[in-house]
């Protein structure tokens, strides 16, 4: 299903038409996605849902350029995007990652993860950029040098935030940004994420496996299963219980707590246990 | 759910790990009592929940020390068990599943060995016997095709594959008491609400006691019967878990409140306000800044 939305394809700051993703060759190839389609409009935050191994990151990863091999038509702010992607691209759209443990060099000072976008780009003024980004992520001249190691998991995931901001990019691509954290810790890099969105007009594309987060900090949805999007819809629509695909459904179900009922109708829609390899 | 005769009781329970500065307290005086029901132990990291689930089974990891006024499993003082007789009652009667199939599944043997091989530790059986009991016991953690996940190696099944072969494991010497330590939170949620209801089952048809660890409060108030709230080692509320949405503790308010809803309404969400007071006279080694 691609796009409906006629007015926002005018002025659409990321545009994705029919892409196709495979990873490895021959019998053993994995059609992780299959022509996915959709729009968002600048300034907008665009939920990307489903559970593992439905393609929602690798969506994510195809347009950040971290993943090979993909077919089909992108375009982020107007240009096509090619096979590679060049510095310009990286200046307008950042990526954040799900692992705030893995995302950062565990041998590297803030100072240091910081410092390295800025001279990539050579935007200069390292030492003022640096000091902004952190008092923009909430965290104090203190932790400057310090290593990941010393900082909690809600920490390290604001660096990773103020390392995507430091180049002042329009886009940020969110991968399970806060799936990791606490909930206490969830919350405030959520409000963070928000307020940074607002401040900036930022566009977000936020993929996730938790509809609620999802429904809290996007306006419009796209529902993942097995490579597809199986739905579009806008969060009032999800709100008001409205999916039409049974997937949806079921994962609304299930997204409001356990129902033993409930887990007797679920169907497997996701018949890639039945494949080899999982994929987170 | 709760029956009259407990089958764990904790009092008093403190876990201390010496550090440069002194010693670090992760469990400070925690206690409770199971029935043959599902309790939650909740809380964020930190908290000390897993640290309690582990103590029970002694498999606090050395420097940490354990000690409580009453451990008791079954009529069973489990602090006055030597190691060989720990051994027995590990595995046999009270097992523990773990978060990650990922890591806690032996990488370089098939599913199917692993679930065997548990069995054939704890009952005398040959090799076909354990084999065929293996695959009955991933039948019944509705594993569709138990021939081919018995001869897949770890890595070849999914999250939720293998966090039910877990299970499995931990299930097939039938034991009286399992403790879950957050056995969901890798899955995804329609996999997770199935395998929750597998646990469910066999709560209530083989009268298995469950304590059920988890972070997730919306999770454990729609699947426990009760609920203990941890903050900094202790216990700072207990409810009923279908009353979960009227407790009154701080702690547990701000745990609920910060959460994401589906039908909420997108403003800021409510910052949970650490209260010092909340890690009463101690100090506060458990709490994490955020």
């Amino acid at each position: 299903m691609t796009g409906t939305m006629a007015e926002t394809a005018s002025k659409a700051m990321i545009e994705v038409d029919d892409l196709h993703v495979t990873f490895g060759r021959g019998p053993r190839a994995t059609h992780a996605v299959r022509g996915v389609g959709f729009r968002v409009a600048a300034g907008e935050s665009y939920g990307l849902v489903g559970e593992s191994g439905s393609g929602k990151s690798t969506v994510l990863r195809a347009l950040a350029g971290l993943v090979e091999g993909w077919r089909g038509r992108m375009t982020v702010a107007g240009r096509v995007l090619g096979p590679r992607r060049e510095a310009a691209f990286y200046k307008l759209v950042q990526m954040v990652f799900q692992d705030p443990y893995g995302s950062l060099h565990p041998r590297h000072t803030v100072e240091r993860i910081l410092s390295e976008p800025v001279a990539i780009h050579r935007l200069g003024a390292a030492d003022r950029r640096i000091e902004q980004a952190l008092g923009d992520v909430g965290l104090g001249p203190q932790f400057r040098y310090r290593y990941p190691h010393q900082l909690s998991g809600g920490q390290r995931q604001r660096v990773a935030i103020a390392r995507a901001l430091i180049l002042e990019p329009k886009i940020l691509l969110l991968d399970e940004p806060t799936s990791a954290l606490d909930v206490s810790i969830q919350a405030e890099v959520l409000n963070l994420l928000a307020r940074l969105k607002r401040e900036r007009g930022l566009t977000y594309i936020l993929v996730s496996h938790n509809l609620a987060v999802v429904a809290h900090m996007c306006t419009r949805l796209a529902v993942m299963n097995r490579g597809t999007i199986v739905e579009e819809m806008t969060v009032a629509q999800l709100r008001r219980g409205a999916p039409r695909h049974p997937y949806t459904k079921q994962l609304l179900t299930a997204s409001r707590g356990y129902d033993r009922t409930a887990v007797d109708a679920f169907i497997d829609f996701a018949e890639a246990e039945a494949g080899s390899i999982a994929r987170t | 759910m709760t029956t009259d005769t407990a089958l764990l009781e904790v009092e008093d329970l403190h876990v201390t790990f010496p550090a440069r500065t002194g010693t670090v307290a992760a469990v400070r005086g925690v206690s409770f009592t199971l029935g043959r029901e599902k309790l939650g132990l909740v809380g964020e990291s930190g908290s000390g929940k897993s640290i309690t689930g582990r103590a029970i089974l002694r498999l606090v990891p050395p420097p940490g020390q354990v000690r409580a006024r009453r451990l008791v499993f079954d009529g069973c003082d489990l602090q006055a068990l030597d190691a060989r007789a720990m051994r027995a009652i590990r595995g046999e009667r009270i097992s523990m599943v773990m978060q990650d199939p990922k890591f806690s599944l032996n990488p370089v043997m098939t599913v199917g060995e692993q679930i065997a091989e548990a069995y054939r530790v704890h009952h005398r059986a040959g090799r076909r016997e354990a084999r065929r009991r293996a695959l009955e016991m991933l039948a019944a953690v509705r594993i569709r095709d138990p021939e081919r996940v018995y001869d897949a190696y770890p890595h070849e099944v999914s999250g939720g594959m293998g966090q039910r072969a877990m299970i499995a494991m931990m299930l097939i010497p039938g034991p009286d008491l399992l403790i879950a330590d957050e056995p969901t939170s890798a899955l995804d949620v329609t996999v997770q609400m199935q395998v929750l209801a597998i646990l469910d089952d066999l709560v209530s048809e083989r009268g298995m006691g469950l304590i059920f660890i988890s972070h997730d409060l919306n999770l454990v108030a729609s699947f426990c019967d009760r609920v203990l709230i941890m903050y900094g080692g202790r216990i700072v509320e207990v409810c009923d878990a279908q009353h979960l949405h009227e407790a009154r503790h701080p702690y547990t308010r701000g745990l609920l409140n910060c959460l994401p809803r589906i039908d909420g309404d997108g403003r800021a969400l409510p910052v949970l306000r650490r209260d010092p007071a909340w890690l009463a006279p101690a100090r506060t080694a458990a709490a994490r800044t955020p």
